[in-house]
């Protein structure tokens, strides 16, 4: 009975189930980041416009997603909100529509922060060249607002991807549910397995997140190459 | 300066004031969808014309419920869920939970019937009905051999280590105050925190600990119950009475089939060892 906890990863179809947790985390984040970051650019734009109302109720929208922990929106979209309104949506769909929420009050911050760090002779000189607004938005301001809020959003991207481990909590399948499911099974005969098992969710996690982050170093480093030439 | 200030102070206000109207919103609609129980997504009749019976069981407990290396839910309450689904004429669709959102998965109609090593105690029967029982159990309390705790008074001031939501929380902070708690969301977790030396013992139900220190021969179960002795049920939604009906009548006609000693030869066996028997932990026929 010469167990090394490595093996455990290697029995029966316990990499492809990791593998399959993997997916799960994987789509769940990337469907909500593209969800996310469509309604972050929309909602980011309206909040440079000046209805104070229209503000308010966005400012409003932020702040609750920003201030509420991840785990709370989890269990108040999966377990209580159900319950009063009398949907249901499977765990994985409940998942990405918070995940999604979430980006996109986060998104519309960055968006609104690129967009009123956009020089202010640039508008001006729209105007003045007799664009509307949507054509200011279109050419002017959102072009050159996207270097600006390429990194911050990078950076959002991968701490959603991380925050994914939460979703175990309302049970969704996701890489680190069957982690323990692997670990529980095999810590019998293999009691270094856990080690393991978290190791290789470590190296998942990092050569998803990693590649994003170098990638965001870059493009910042580039940014600053062409303002400051 | 002062005028930001304002400023933010009536965001932050407003802020709390959204909340609490979402929060009073929900109090007053869940008044209402109780009186109005009468579609109810849960009952026999459903769950026959859907073809699927939702249980919820555990993930990571063996031997109750877990997932083995070919990735099939298996288990001493895995085996009864199909055997529960075979005898309504279904399929089963497993949910997985941990042990504090068991409650909640019934409540908000996540599953029909929990059947995840779920104890009987009355603040629980407050929020849902339990059928009849399956098992019964007690808390018991693991430590290293090398530092065995066999009584309760050895554990004055010391960490206890306690999975959220169990029957071993409820009992050390109501009955024991004068332990410190350290509470974990998973089993996992719980044990992994007992190998670290974080604590001095945990604290879970007896059965569990028998098998789980059979595996881990550095450990003992110093005491071997302490407080009531329970009794592990299935669970319905609070009020289900079609379901909760048919669920008696089945635990009733499985216990006389002699359906649990089988399943407990073939799931709880192998992992209890020689000191343990079926009448332990298998309620005898009446």
């Amino acid at each position: 009975m010469d167990h090394s906890g490595i093996s455990v990863l290697f029995e029966g179809t316990n990499f492809t189930r990791l593998l399959g947790g993997l997916w799960v985390t994987v789509k769940i984040a990337g469907v909500a980041l593209i969800l996310g970051l469509i309604l972050g650019i929309v909602l980011g734009v309206l909040r440079t416009f000046k209805n104070r109302l229209l503000r308010l109720i966005l400012r409003l929208y932020l702040e609750f997603f920003r201030i509420v922990p991840t785990v709370v929106l989890l269990f108040l979209f999966y377990y209580i909100l159900p319950k009063q309104l009398n949907f249901n949506l499977p765990a994985d769909q409940i998942a990405t529509l918070v995940f999604a929420l979430w980006v996109g009050a986060e998104m519309s911050d960055i968006v609104r922060g690129a967009l009123i760090s956009v020089p202010k002779h640039q508008r001006e000189s729209g105007l003045a060249i007799g664009l509307n607004r949507y054509q200011l938005y279109r050419y002017v301001l959102i072009p050159q607002a996207i270097t600006l809020e390429i990194p911050a959003t990078i950076n959002l991207a991968t701490r959603v991807i991380k925050t994914t481990s939460l979703l175990m909590l309302i049970s969704v399948m996701d890489v680190i549910n069957i982690g323990q499911q692997i670990i529980e099974a095999n810590n019998h005969t293999h009691p270094t397995g856990v080690f393991w098992v978290y190791g290789l969710i470590f190296l998942f996690y990092f050569l998803i997140d990693y590649p994003l982050s170098w990638w965001a170093k870059r493009l910042e480093k580039r940014r600053l190459e062409r303002t400051n030439g | 300066m002062k005028k930001k200030s304002f400023a933010r102070l009536i965001a932050i206000v407003s802020v709390f004031a959204a909340l609490l109207l979402v929060l009073t919103g929900c109090g007053n609609s869940s008044k209402k969808s109780s009186s109005s129980s009468s579609n109810n997504p849960s009952s026999v009749k459903q769950i026959k014309k859907n073809g699927t019976i939702r249980i919820a069981v555990f993930g990571d407990l063996p031997p109750y419920g877990w997932v083995n290396q070919d990735g099939k839910r298996v288990g001493y309450d895995v085996t009864l869920a199909h055997q529960v689904a075979k005898d309504l004429g279904v399929k089963v669709k497993f949910v997985q939970v941990n042990a504090n959102n068991r409650v909640d998965a019934l409540n908000s109609n996540k599953v029909d019937l929990v059947l995840a090593n779920f104890t009987v105690t009355p603040e629980r029967k407050q929020v849902i009905d339990f059928a009849k029982p399956y098992m019964k159990v007690s808390v018991g309390v693991v430590s290293p051999k090398s530092k065995p705790i066999t009584s309760a008074s050895q554990l004055k001031g010391k960490n206890v280590i306690v999975t959220k939501g169990t029957t071993a929380e409820t009992y050390f902070t109501t009955k024991q105050p004068n332990t410190k708690l350290l509470k974990f969301d998973s089993k996992t977790q719980q044990f992994n925190a007992l190998k670290n030396g974080r604590g001095a013992a945990l604290a879970d139900d007896n059965s569990y600990l028998y098998a789980w220190s059979k595996d881990n021969p550095k450990y003992t179960v110093g005491i071997k119950s302490i407080g009531p002795k329970s009794y592990i049920s299935p669970a319905v939604k609070k009020g289900n009475k079609s379901l909760l009906n048919w669920t008696n009548k089945e635990i009733n006609k499985l216990t006389k089939q002699g359906f649990f000693v089988k399943d407990y030869n073939q799931q709880l066996k192998p992992y209890f060892g020689k000191e343990v028997k079926p009448s332990d932990i298998v309620l005898p026929t009446k």
